[in-house]
């Protein structure tokens, strides 16, 4: 029996982008990134929205037997053939590295010798068959169309009332939890139809391919949302949602859910930089449970044309086009990103999730900052100082890791060869009057 | 004493509490501007028409807006601010206004612009109750002559959400989570209820906020759009003449509550 799929699945990814760690950044040297393969059960979705068209792309990392597969996707609108497509999997793998939370380093100067550096500026801102069918009608559901694309077979319906169509579900071999009942019967009031999508195995082999490719949708309709509501019913735990908005006019937001900037710009620990995947992740985690696990997080906001530092290259118009940018022409960067991260389920997320397109531009993105050090011995009076003043911003930095992620301070500053409490800050009577 | 110091006391904290308690991305340059503009518009306006300068309702202008609305142009900022005050002393029928001046400054410059927006999701539900309760608390203590459309609309808002909820099956958790937001609450409160623009007549008032509840439930849910609670009541103002000749009653004055109206009419505040 094929498994129902109900949750959007997660990336299956192979990093396809590199990074250029000698590229000397305005923002700093780029170290890391915290992309979607450190969340296990994260879906991606790629949402191109202007005016009302919408391009809709979903990546799913199911790991299983492809006969298993089977997904069944609440839609706006009747999707005509042309209207499916099935797409690389590296475009949004592109996407996620361009817009990950990145780490960067900077080193600091001989204290005794020091050069006029620029001012960091953060952020920067600038510029089936047919005897289907007669079954299908005397329970309510319509089968208005059916489909292969690619290597998925995919099915059209629009359904009556949700038990004739959880008993077509079932009668064709899709499992349905528990509770997915009342939310179809939801959908099919507010006059959603259902994409039902599987494998096809003969075409899958054709083509060759060893893993299921993003399936994409583009329609029309003034409903700006993402339905989740199917994939809480029988989830075990919550699940993670990385959306990447491509826009004209500016950054996402929810409308029914806040919508935060996660923590950025901090001086965190070096040892970090080994470390950054597991920094990431708890700090995430630290900020949804400070939430109550009820808002949407902001973790990038950036015109494509550009970035500082670069976690990877921004997209080429011709990478934009095929993740469905339709307006763009020529060369002309004219896309907004923006990434939303969410860790939901149906308690804290009873509701899907709506968007609205602001025509806010201004640039964010996660980013965090080690600083080495000086190593060498710098034997001056400002060499002391500089010294004191390290001891000082280590300890600051252990406190800001502590707080961003909950992790135990003491064993953070053990990691850092930090001994002692946290020294006060030198006072300026006592710089006064310090014999060297 | 006037409400409307209760009111600019409770709006000030929501704005403490919206900075620092839930970040909001208020720029403090917008701020500015729009404190300086709504001031401005409305010392020039009272002296135009001859009245004494009063800051009250100026200040809840700002504060209103301060909460609500979110741009990243300094210039729309104050165009906001002109329009809010502006609108009280220009958009007149029969010598009242007809617009609540913040949902007109708002509505205004985000249909012409595009370039303005309201974050209602910026809330969350975290603290809902306690705002709930500064709310409340204001219409007990000054039991407001007016507080009637709140409730009307509270109530028939919490129909549409409820009856759309019970139509579609769907938990009621959901109409909950909907209502849980202090954007609503900060319209039900101090947008809808503003005395100077809703009908004179309680029958009129009740009327009126079915209309704005029913409208803001039209461009939400057959309509798709955001803002639904702005569009409706910046359209439905539109109807209060037409209530208040359906059914007359008597007008509203911030300082004779009950009161017969004054003979030298005060209703630029």
């Amino acid at each position: 029996m094929k498994r129902l799929l109900l949750v959007w699945g997660a990336a299956l990814l192979l990093a396809l982008t590199f990074l250029h760690p000698g590229v000397r950044a305005f923002c700093g040297f780029y170290v890391a990134k915290a992309d979607a393969r450190l969340f296990n059960r994260a879906s991606q979705v790629v949402l191109v929205r202007n005016d009302d068209k919408t391009v809709l792309t979903m990546a799913n990392d199911f790991k299983g037997d492809p006969k298993e597969f089977a997904v069944v996707i609440p839609v706006p609108t009747f999707l005509e053939r042309d209207q499916i497509h099935v797409t690389e999997k590296k475009l949004i793998d592109h996407l996620d590295a361009f817009t990950a939370p990145r780490l960067v380093e900077y080193f600091d100067e001989d204290p005794c010798n020091p050069r006029v550096l620029y001012e960091e500026v953060f952020p920067a801102a600038a510029p089936a068959d047919m005897a289907r069918r007669p079954r299908a009608n005397a329970l309510g559901v319509t089968i208005e169309a059916e489909y292969t694309v690619g290597e998925y077979d995919i099915v059209i319906l629009s359904a009556k009332e949700s038990s004739g169509l959880t008993t077509w579900l079932t009668e064709n071999g899709y499992k349905l939890p528990p509770g997915a009942s009342r939310v179809l019967g939801s959908y099919i009031k507010q006059n959603l139809r259902f994409f039902v999508a599987k494998v096809n195995l003969e075409e899958q082999s054709r083509l060759g391919f060893t893993y299921l490719r993003p399936l994409q949708i583009a329609y029309e309709s003034p409903k700006f949302m993402l339905p989740i509501r199917l994939g809480t019913v029988n989830a075990d735990g919550p699940q993670d949602l990385l959306l990447y908005a491509l826009t004209r006019k500016g950054r996402v937001e929810t409308t029914n859910y806040r919508t935060v900037k996660l923590p950025t710009g901090m001086d965190l620990p070096v040892f970090v930089k080994s470390e950054f995947g597991d920094f990431y992740k708890a700090m995430f985690e630290e900020q949804v449970r400070r939430e109550n696990m009820k808002s949407v997080f902001l973790e990038y906001a950036w015109d494509m044309g550009w970035c500082d530092p670069c976690a990877a290259e921004p997209l080429s118009p011709e990478e934009l086009r095929e993740l469905g940018v339709f307006w763009l022409q020529g060369n002309a960067q004219d896309v907004f990103v923006t990434r939303l991260h969410v860790r939901y389920d149906g308690e804290h997320f009873p509701e899907d999730l709506v968007f609205q397109e602001t025509s806010d531009r201004e640039n964010f993105q996660g980013r965090y900052v080690l600083r080495h050090p000086y190593k060498g011995e710098a034997r001056c009076e400002a060499g002391a100082r500089y010294r004191s003043e390290l001891r000082v911003r280590q300890h600051q930095e252990a406190q800001t890791l502590a707080s961003l992620t909950g992790w135990d301070v003491a064993k953070i500053r053990s990691k850092m060869n930090l001994e002692g409490d946290d020294p006060a800050p030198e006072s300026w009577w006592q710089r006064l009057w310090k014999k060297n | 004493m006037d409400p409307r110091y209760y009111q600019i006391a409770t709006l000030a904290s929501l704005l403490t509490w919206g900075l620092f308690g839930l970040r909001f991305d208020i720029r403090w340059d917008v701020a500015f501007v729009m404190t300086a503009s709504a001031f401005a518009t409305q010392y020039v306006a009272s002296r135009a028409v001859g009245l004494r300068f009063d800051p009250k309702s100026a200040l809840i202008s700002i504060l209103s807006l301060c909460l609500l609305l979110r741009t990243n142009h300094l210039s729309l900022a104050a165009a906001a601010a002109v329009l809010t005050i502006g609108s009280k002393f220009l958009l007149r029928v029969d010598g009242k206004h007809v617009f609540n001046p913040t949902n007109f400054g708002i509505a205004v410059t985000m249909a012409a612009t595009g370039a303005v927006w309201v974050s209602p999701g910026q809330w969350g539900t975290g603290a809902f109750f306690a705002f709930l309760m500064a709310c409340l608390g204001g219409l007990v203590i000054h039991r407001a002559a007016r507080s009637d459309v709140t409730y009307a609309f509270i109530a028939f808002y919490a129909m549409v959400l409820f009856g759309r909820a019970l139509w579609l099956g769907d938990p009621l958790g959901i109409p909950l989570h909907q209502m849980q937001n202090g954007a609503f609450l900060l319209f039900s409160f101090f947008m809808i209820s503003d005395p100077k623009t809703t009908p004179e007549s309680r029958a009129g008032r009740i009327l009126f906020a079915l209309a704005v509840a029913l409208g803001a439930g039209l461009v939400q849910f057959v309509l798709f759009r955001p803002s639904g609670l702005i569009w409706s009541l910046a359209l439905v103002s539109l109807t209060t003449p037409l209530w208040n000749r359906l059914f007359p009653g008597r007008r509203y004055d911030w300082n004779r509550q009950g009161a017969p109206p004054p003979l030298a009419e005060r209703s630029f505040a």
